[in-house]
């Protein structure tokens, strides 16, 4: 039963880190532009010779 | 605009000194890809003056911080091809949304605790006993506890919103279940108790904040697309200043400012004719759809539109003061007063709240007599609480309009209400206003029995005014060559006359040239022909008619104009029943007469229409109508949505069948699952399992709406 004293901070610890980043999400505005973020990782990072 | 201080356009070169960078939003309806997204924010970032330029392709618009003026920003759009409309920031208010995010930061910790707690409870569930069960249940205790009384505030706040003024909700069961179960759970985790419902109370709150996430984003969108149609509307006037006019907001008008009103355009404020004539359609006011003349010195209210050649008024009235905005708070008025409709969804927890409470009250004091042990009495009762799952039924309703709504989304209508299809379902007659609903501006001839001459006469005649009805007939016999004719003049509200070929000739109303009947009338010499027209009918509306009475509705038609008029089109669409030359006043007493007698469903566009909107069962309000309209309207119709009509009220019928469906699936589940409760037998294992596949089984119906 020794393993529970590292696995339950280890359990508990991953599961503040997922909410953690999940606060990031929310700070960094993720959630109000589901449609355009879907669409954004098509776009190159350099601006120029795209579609008219 | 972007000089924004009286200062700045004073002295233009302090312009260039001054930081005046000023945020525009654009409506770009053609945003579609990632190609338009970067086409649009690469064509920005080498423009001159644009900061920063991003678009939301959810919201189908561009947010702009720039020095330019918003026309160059639009017709920098117009060059790579996409067209935009500038939005008035003040209509559009804050753009942020606090209340989802603020929902869906509770669900994420609920759903983060719930997890975790999960894990540990699995661990319980095979098997472990003793310190270590202790142990776990303390560790669920110490993240569920603030996880809850954090998530879980909402229902809280609701619950404690209705027991205040006595009634009882939804949210009132959910909150006792939360709180029961975590405060049973403490206190048999810190009595080394052998069952814990932590995760029965986060999953609880979890999947409810799921649905009440999914309900307000829904609402939401449906919010934010109606304010965007505010926000289109940009309310502008024309003011004259020494010998130019300036274009001024409506909002900084004053009394006594002379403003021109061009051909086409809304009269701004309520003023005074100064021009000799003007020609105006003000069936928005009374839903008379001829045009109506003006002398000068006549009074023009605010929202008529100008017919004729451009005119100046002065402002007589602005803002609160005029017509148009005391119509609209007769109709804020007529809206408090409306009856307060239940929802299914509080029906429900009227006659489920009371139930559950006795029921774990019988179990108490069974087990309590039974055994005399008080703490596995109250446990039992507690269990019974939460196994009754308020979950399932919390979610019956929810989820299903949340799927129904943004199902009408797509199909072009904005559901204001959540309760408007609930209504709408039970609706048995719809009624519907004539001008602007059925019939479009303008007018539709039926002259093909004339001869050639005499459609070459009415041609060079109709050509030379500028009435809607005399372009509506020179448009109609656009491949006629006119007659020449001399000595054209126009008599004012009566028609135009001349000579041809030495004989005199008029086009006008039937009563000015010695005709009965208001009907447009061509003389030729002795001679007089009559030339009827019709309004022209909007495309959808006989599809719409056919659909309603299909679906078993009784139609009728309310207008404000003439009688004659109406019984036409009450003819032309098949409706039996018509009213007639209806003041707004009437109009509203009607529908309230039949929305007591069996429900009714009111569908107009007109100020005149407002009353009796905000009167009906529930009211639709096609989405070119003005601002107040619109805010009356429990749904708004984007486009030519005009035949979906049917459509809509087949999936209100639709949703209401699944809410009940979905009650039906949680009170079956109850009737298994509420005695195993009260004989002792549930366990936090059953009680997760139950709630899962129960709310599951909720979503996954409500989601038939959709198919």
């Amino acid at each position: 039963m020794n393993v529970l004293v590292i696995l339950i901070p280890v359990s508990l610890t991953l599961g503040l880190i997922g909410l953690i980043g999940f606060l990031w999400t929310i700070r960094a505005q993720q959630y109000d532009d589901p449609v355009g973020q879907a669409s954004r990782i098509l776009l190159d990072n350099e601006p120029e010779d795209r579609l008219p | 605009m972007t000089a924004a201080c009286s200062a700045c356009a004073v002295a233009p070169a302090a312009m260039e000194i001054a930081d005046i960078t000023t945020s525009v939003q654009l409506s770009v309806p053609s945003i579609r890809c990632a190609a338009c997204i970067g086409a649009i924010e690469d064509h920005f970032r080498h423009l001159q003056g644009v900061r920063e330029a991003r678009v939301n392709a959810t919201k189908k618009r561009v947010y702009i911080k720039s020095d330019l003026p918003e026309d160059k920003l639009v017709s920098a759009l117009g060059d790579i091809g996409y067209k935009a409309y500038p939005l008035d920031q003040a209509a559009l208010s804050t753009d942020e949304d606090p209340v989802g995010r603020d929902l869906i930061l509770r669900m994420g910790v609920s759903g983060f605790a719930m997890m975790n707690v999960m894990l540990l409870s699995v661990a319980v569930w095979s098997g472990a006993t003793d310190a270590t069960r202790d142990l776990f249940h303390l560790i669920s205790a110490v993240i569920a506890l603030p996880a809850v009384l954090f998530a879980a505030r909402p229902f809280f706040v609701h619950a404690m919103e209705a027991l205040r003024v006595g009634r009882l909700n939804m949210d009132v069961p959910i909150s006792l279940a939360i709180i029961l179960a975590a405060g049973m759970s403490l206190y048999e985790s810190l009595n080394s108790g052998a069952h814990a419902y932590f995760d029965a109370a986060l999953s609880l709150t979890f999947f409810l904040l799921i649905g009440r996430y999914q309900g307000h984003r829904t609402k939401s969108a449906a919010h934010s697309a109606a304010a965007e149609l505010a926000a289109l509307e940009v309310h502008r006037a024309d003011r004259k200043v020494g010998r130019r006019f300036e274009s001024i907001p409506v909002s900084e008008l004053n009394i006594g400012d002379t403003v021109l009103v061009s051909s086409g355009v809304r009269v701004p404020a309520d003023g005074e004719l100064l021009a000799g004539e003007a020609l105006t359609d003000r069936s928005f006011l009374t839903g008379e759809s001829d045009p109506v003349n003006h002398a000068r010195q006549d009074t023009l209210c605010a929202g008529e539109i100008n017919l004729g050649a451009p005119f100046e008024m002065k402002v007589q009235a602005v803002g609160s003061d005029t017509r148009l905005r005391r119509i609209a708070e007769l109709v804020e008025m007529a809206e408090n007063t409306r009856n307060s409709y239940t929802s299914l969804a509080d029906k429900a927890a009227r006659v489920y709240a009371p139930v559950v409470h006795v029921l774990a009250v019988i179990s108490f004091l069974g087990w309590f007599i039974a055994t005399g042990d008080f703490r596995h009495s109250l446990n039992i009762a507690i269990a019974v609480l939460i196994i009754t799952c308020p979950c399932a039924l919390g979610l019956a309703v929810p989820a299903v309009s949340t799927a129904a709504i943004s199902r009408l989304y797509h199909m072009g209508f904005l559901v204001k209400s959540g309760t408007a299809l609930e209504r709408l379902a039970n609706v048995s007659s719809v009624a519907l206003d004539k001008t602007g609903t059925l019939t479009a501006p303008g007018f539709t001839f039926e002259v093909d029995g004339i001869s050639a001459a005499h459609s070459a006469i009415a041609k060079g005649l109709a050509q030379h005014s500028s009435h809607p009805v005399s372009n509506a007939l020179a448009r109609h016999l656009s491949d006629v060559e006119p007659a020449d004719i001399c000595d054209v003049r126009e008599v004012s509200g009566c028609g135009v006359k001349g000579t041809w070929h030495g004989q005199s000739i008029a086009l006008g109303r039937g009563a000015w040239l010695g005709t009965p009947g208001s009907e447009l009338t061509l003389k030729i010499t002795d001679e007089t022909i009559i030339l009827p027209f019709a309004e022209t009918l909007l495309p959808g509306a006989k599809e719409m008619a056919a659909g309603l009475k299909d679906r078993g509705l009784q139609l009728e038609i309310i207008s404000g104009d003439t009688a004659t008029k109406t019984a036409k089109l009450a003819e032309k669409l098949g409706i039996k029943n018509w009213y007639a030359c209806k003041s707004p006043e009437e109009k509203a007493q009607l529908v309230r007469e039949h929305t007591a007698a069996n429900g009714t469903c009111m569908i107009g566009d007109g100020i005149n229409d407002t009353a009796a909107l905000a009167s009906a069962n529930v009211s639709i309000a096609p989405g070119n109508a003005l601002d107040a309209t619109r805010n009356a309207a429990d749904i708004v119709m984007i486009g030519d949505a005009l035949k979906d009509v049917p459509a809509v009220v087949s999936v209100a019928r639709l949703s209401v069948r699944l809410s009940k469906e979905n009650f039906g699936i949680a009170i079956l589940y109850n009737i298994i699952a509420v005695p195993v409760a009260m004989a002792g037998f549930a366990t936090p294992l059953l009680a997760a399992l139950a709630m899962s596949t129960s709310s599951i089984t909720v979503l996954l119906n409500a989601m038939r709406v959709r198919l």
